[in-house]
């Protein structure tokens, strides 16, 4: 694959943005190596990766965020140094953010005015500020009630909010970075309408995401970074959703197939009886969910991160109390009224793998024997009644550590310090060691590399084998159908559709995904 | 280079950043007593003598620091917990009523076997109650212990000193003081207590619960490290959803952890009251609960390191008596702001050297590089 | 009106104008809390700045005799040990809590010791005469218009007759809120307070905000330290802040971090000062003698109730005591 087969002519448009040799290390991880990039104006040109294969590290780099170890930015050909936003903002470069860098508080007309206000009072420029706003608002079809608190908007207006603020400045270069991660499909569609019509002004945007589609449907020039490195760049026209999947990859996924299994007899493991959960501002997270899981099956949840997956997850392990209906597990009734807490649930054999490891999974500066207790403190196994049982502690977490290939196998040394498969190994390693009849998987090999995704699957279908009732959350589409005998899709809070895991089809969970079933059918 | 993410052994983080923090105030202290006119080198030989150089002086110095292990270990027990329990001296200040209640309705009946050890556990009751109310207001209420501690030393003050001009006063007498407790609930003396094994030591303040700091360093170290509560307590102060992920219920550890706080803090009066005192009077705390803030920063929060910086303070105060007495352009407030300089450097400033010992780190270890370039 | 004889209302006057003196280095100090804190530094140690700049314009004005230099002077010591928290907090990402300590201790100990060090008074310095100190002004026409019911024996009373740090006390609290509110840098003050990362991203330097905010606090204790030591007193006493700039903090939380409702906090807690002292061993019909000490701890029960949420909520910056820190 050769790079820029986009730059060769010579009627070429001019070029935008040029990046030439960027490289970042973060400790031991090279997270951009030896990276070129060439961005033509006008054009809408997508970055796609992995999650983890440096898309958000080079635009940090690029908006001032850090600062490359080696390389050079060239803006409209001229060589720039950014250290700051600052200096990004100078050189005509806006960026939205994956999470929105909006002072809740403070109306959209604030946040957009803040660091451009036009001198030292606030009058003239808001004034000012209105007009040209109103301005941007029609021309771009960007309008947002200017003077509501922008913590009161949907994600939507919050976005747009973002986008203008880029656009005030005399952005000249838009970065976006996942911009539909939060979306719901019509928003979605909007922004993309936006997009076109900034492109057509002769603004320049940077797509970043990790979602195909949005690639094909958007961007004329896609980019694919793997591994911290530029593998390709090309016309979007001249490849495919599948040739792109390959680059991101790198090699053509061997997907992993089990033997699916159908246990109709076997008990029930888990049960969601109309279960819904509404949040603080009155958000609805979950919305009458019913779901079971049977001993001896993977029910897989598939879904666009954030419609509901992880309040699901946190209401099935106990952490959050659902406002309305009720569980079963392994027959036990759980109800709103009368919950049961994290460790009632392991009681009651339901363990849970956290989606978040770092947050929730284990404590970073708690060694791995100490980590390897959380959640077990309190059972009779680990302690005297109150002193606990420190050498058994340490000795099971080194036969975990065997188990499941934890390197370095040392219980003393921080969790910290393990890398994100060898952490996931080893919270896998201690949940599964308690034989949990139900068990609760988030997304478990998000970050994880090759050689330990594989482990990671087989001993989670070794635990469906054992009769385990298995509930895996994912948003790796492929794991969901690897591992997966029945599947339920998310939308919005919602369970929306649920197939058989045999006889599972991409695009169909994919429209299902988008709900877009009912416009399809 | 990015030196935070570089990681040291436990040596250079636990005895060297530490020290090098504690030098650098000692160092601050010294220009100030450059400042007033004196000599820096002459003021420590004084300083030490003063605290060492004959036993009357060592036992000073031991009853100052028994208080600072106490209020030590109790901002240290909230740190783990992730709270900052400011106060220390309003708990102790209060726990002193609880022995004065006790004390003074019991002190005619009951035999010291049982009045002490009842006293000691009011006071002890008593700390954590103090601690309990912005426990309990931090967790279900959400208001900010630190903001809400505070406060709670100046209610305490308040609150003694009306008890005492009003309530508590020893009737025909002047000054604000309870009056006087029987013998009975009086800690033995040192050197009274020495005196039983034929050892003879001068008369101070030093008394038994010297002995009672020692046992609650070994207590809190046993607690923190090696029981499920302490782990639970320290997987909540770490990570609070962890905590609720592990089961483990925050808000509890948020009140039990302080209320452990309170009660370390109260044992200063059991201390100042019974050990010295022999009656409730005004101010008895005296600023060693802030200090216990200065001694836990300075140990780590460790109770070894909490024993070691105790001493170092103990120094301090009985030292900085005889410096006042030696030099008179110096003061015993020379030791406050010492004690300030060395919340300010190893506390506030406790990182502001590390990135220069990484760099001395990686000199002196070539190899480290590599794995920590970035 | 019978009981509203001269007597009465002589003492409701008195009390008034005492409320103002004593107000006036609460509100100093609140509206230094407010600027610190609103750009998100948490500032525990107004009590050891202005204790730092009292001492440094006792000092500045036994020395020189000039008021003036007394008030640049214990401004420069406020700013310098503000200069401390900032490098502390923002520079070095320390604990602001217990920076803000290190302060309030420092100064503690510092002032007694360069006190007795320098003038050997036990730690105070030497008394000053009426030159050396902001006096009382009378303001125009006080007298002539004191014939006037009601509102002229207040102007001549109250309002008129206090000294120039009191007027400027209250001219601070309509320019904070100016500064706040209407204001460029008011607008990143409250927003580096609330997001820090969304100012970072608008190309403003965090750090230089912050810095700003925390040195403007370190001026405002100052000015509220030298009121203390030449302006209220005449000289300086060791420990002569005795927690008001805790009260002021409480008051500036009390009025929920906003100028017009942390003056009035101040006002309200300044005025239970000045009742305390009149009301001592006096008789009150119904409520009997009310304590002294109970109406002294009031501002700190009253806190403590609002904090829990009982009377409205107070709702902190957001971001406050977090250090920022670009990297995630």
């Amino acid at each position: 694959m050769t790079n820029h087969p986009v730059n060769g002519g010579e009627s070429s448009p001019p070029i935008a943005i040029e990046l030439q040799g960027i490289s970042k290390r973060f400790g031991n991880v090279r997270a951009n190596q030896d990276i070129d990039l060439v961005v033509q104006r006008g054009t809408i040109h997508g970055i796609v990766g992995e999650n983890g294969a440096g898309k958000s590290t080079l635009m940090s780099i690029l908006y001032g965020f850090y600062q490359a170890d080696s390389g050079a930015i060239l803006i409209d050909g001229v060589p720039t140094k950014i250290y700051s936003s600052h200096d990004a903002i100078d050189a005509g470069i806006g960026m939205v953010h994956q999470h929105f860098m909006l002072v809740e508080t403070f109306s959209v007309l604030e946040n957009v005015i803040l660091g451009a206000e036009q001198g030292a009072l606030l009058k003239a420029g808001i004034s000012n500020a209105r007009q040209t706003l109103q301005h941007l608002a029609d021309e771009y079809q960007l309008s947002v009630p200017l003077d509501q608190p922008t913590g009161q908007l949907p994600v939507g207006q919050q976005q747009r909010t973002e986008i203008l603020k880029a656009l005030y400045r005399n952005a000249e270069i838009l970065i976006l970075d996942e911009p539909t991660g939060v979306l719901t499909p019509q928003e979605a569609d909007q922004l993309f309408r936006v997009l076109r019509t900034l492109r057509e002004k002769g603004v320049t945007v940077i797509l970043i995401t990790h979602k195909l589609r949005e690639i094909m449907d958007v961007t004329d020039n896609v980019s694919v970074l793997r591994l911290g490195t530029m593998v390709s760049t090309q016309r979007t026209a001249d490849t495919s959703m599948e040739q792109l999947a390959e680059l991101m990859v790198g090699r053509k996924l061997e997907s992993q197939t089990f033997a699916k299994a159908d246990p109709v007899d076997a008990t029930i493991g888990l049960e969601a009886h109309n279960v819904s959960l509404h949040g603080s501002k009155g958000l609805t997270e979950l919305d009458n969910i019913n779901l079971q899981v049977r001993h001896g099956e993977i029910v897989g949840v598939a879904g666009v991160a954030g419609n509901g997956q992880s309040a699901l997850l946190e209401v099935l392990s106990g952490i959050v109390t659902p406002t309305a209906g009720h569980l079963v597990i392994n027959g036990r009734t759980v109800s709103a009224s009368e919950p049961m807490d994290p460790a009632q649930m392991r009681e009651a054999g339901l363990h849970h793998v956290p989606e978040d490891r770092l947050r929730l999974g284990l404590i970073k500066s708690f060694t791995a024997a100490e980590s390897a207790l959380l959640g077990y403190h309190t059972r009779e196994k680990f302690n005297w009644r109150v002193l606990l049982k420190l050498n058994l502690i340490r000795e099971t977490c080194k036969r975990l550590m065997q188990a499941f290939d934890v390197r370095p196998q040392d219980p003393a040394l921080k969790s910290a310090s393990f890398s994100g498969g060898n952490q996931q190994k080893l919270i896998l390693a201690r949940e599964l060691d308690k034989a949990p009849s139900v068990l609760l998987v988030g997304q478990p090999t998000r970050g994880v590399d090759i050689g330990a995704i594989e482990l990671i699957h087989d001993k989670l279908i070794e635990m469906r084998d054992n009769g385990c009732a298995v509930l895996l959350v994912s948003v790796e589409l492929d794991e969901i159908m690897a591992l997966s005998d029945r599947i339920v899709v998310m939308f919005g809070g919602r369970i929306v559709g649920e197939v058989n895991g045999a006889n599972a089809n991409k695009t169909e969970l994919g429209l299902m995904m988008a709900n877009a079933m009912d416009d399809v059918a | 280079m990015n030196t935070s993410t570089v990681e040291l052994p436990d040596w250079l983080e636990i005895v060297v950043i530490p020290l090098l923090n504690i030098i650098l105030a000692l160092f601050c202290a010294g220009l100030i007593i450059l400042a007033i006119g004196e000599n820096p080198i002459e003021a420590v030989g004084i300083m030490l003598k003063g605290a060492f150089g004959y036993d009357e002086a060592v036992g000073y110095t031991l009853y100052y620091t028994t208080n600072f292990i106490f209020t030590g270990l109790a901002v240290a027990i909230a740190f783990h917990a992730n709270l900052f329990n400011i106060g220390g001296e309003g708990q102790a200040y209060f726990a002193g009523l609880g022995i004065a209640l006790v004390v003074l309705t019991l002190d005619q009946y009951l035999p010291a076997l049982l009045l002490i050890p009842l006293a000691i556990a009011a006071a002890a009751l008593f700390g954590s109650l103090w601690a309990f109310i912005p426990a309990w207001l931090q967790a279900y209420r959400g208001s900010h212990i630190v903001i809400t501690t505070i406060m709670f030393n100046f209610i305490a003050a308040s609150l003694m000193v009306y008890l005492l001009v009003n309530v508590l006063i020893q009737p025909g007498s002047m000054s604000p003081e309870t009056r006087e407790f029987a013998t009975t609930a009086w800690l033995p003396f040192m050197h009274e207590f020495l005196a039983l094994f034929g050892v003879t030591v001068t008369r101070t303040p030093l008394n038994l619960s010297f002995f009672l700091a020692l046992l609650c360093c070994l207590i809190t170290w046993i607690y923190i490290w090696k029981t499920r509560w302490g782990y639970a307590l320290r997987t909540a102060g770490q990570s609070e959803a962890a905590a609720v992920y592990a089961g483990i219920k925050p808000k509890r550890i948020i009140i039990t952890a302080m209320c452990l706080s309170g009660a370390l803090a109260g044992l200063v009066a059991v201390n100042e009251l019974m050990g010295v005192h022999h009656r409730l009077l005004l101010n008895f705390t005296a600023g060693y609960g802030f200090t216990g803030i200065a001694v836990s920063l300075m140990g780590r929060n460790h109770p070894v390191g909490i024993i070691l910086a105790s001493l170092l303070f103990g120094i301090l105060y009985q030292g900085g008596a005889e410096l006042a007495f030696e030099l008179p352009k110096i003061t015993r407030e020379m030791v406050v702001a010492i004690q300030g300089l060395i919340i300010l450097f190893s506390g506030a400033l406790a990182l502001m050297l590390r990135p220069w010992v990484v760099r001395v780190y990686l000199l002196m270890r070539p190899s480290a590089i590599n794995a920590a370039a970035s | 009106m019978d009981w509203l004889n001269d007597e009465v209302l002589r003492t409701i006057l008195a009390t008034l104008d005492a409320t103002l003196r004593v107000s006036t280095p609460l509100i100093l100090c609140a509206m230094a809390g407010l600027f610190s804190e609103r750009s998100g530094v948490i500032d525990i140690g107004l009590e050891g700045k202005m204790l730092a700049a009292a001492f440094a314009a006792g000092s500045l004005a036994a020395l020189t005799g000039s008021a003036w230099l007394a008030l640049l002077a214990a401004i420069g010591v406020g700013v310098a040990m503000a200069l401390v928290h900032a490098f502390a907090c923002v520079t070095h990402r320390g604990n602001q809590v217990v920076s803000g300590l290190a302060i309030n201790v420092l100064a503690s100990g510092l002032t007694v010791v360069l006190g007795i060090a320098w003038f050997r008074q036990g730690g105070q310095t030497p008394s000053l005469p009426s030159e050396a100190r902001f006096m009382p002004l009378q303001l125009p026409l006080a007298d002539t218009l004191a014939s006037v019911p009601v509102l002229g024996p207040l102007y001549r009373d109250v309002i008129s007759g206090h000294n120039l740090l009191v007027y400027i006390a209250l001219t601070i609290v309509p320019l904070t809120w100016w500064i706040v509110y209407r204001t460029r840098f008011g607008l990143r003050l409250r927003a580096v307070g609330e997001n820090p990362l969304a100012v970072d991203t608008a190309g403003i330097s965090v750090a230089r905000l912050r810095y700003s905010a925390v040195l403007i606090c370190g001026a405002l204790c100052g000015v509220a330290g030298c009121y203390l030591a030449i302006a209220q007193n005449a000289a300086f006493v060791r420990e002569m802040t005795a927690g008001q700039g805790y009260i002021a903090l409480a008051a500036m939380i009390f009025g929920k971090w906003r100028p017009l409702p942390a003056m009035i906090a101040c006002l309200m807690f300044g005025f239970l000062d000045a009742v305390a002292i009149r009301l001592q061993g006096i008789e009150l019909p119904v409520i009997g003698e009310v304590p002294v000490q109970l109406i002294q701890a009031l501002p700190y029960i009253l806190t403590v109730v609002l904090l829990a949420g009982f009377i409205g909520r107070a709702v902190a910056p957001k971001a406050i005591g977090v250090p920022f820190s670009k990297e995630r």
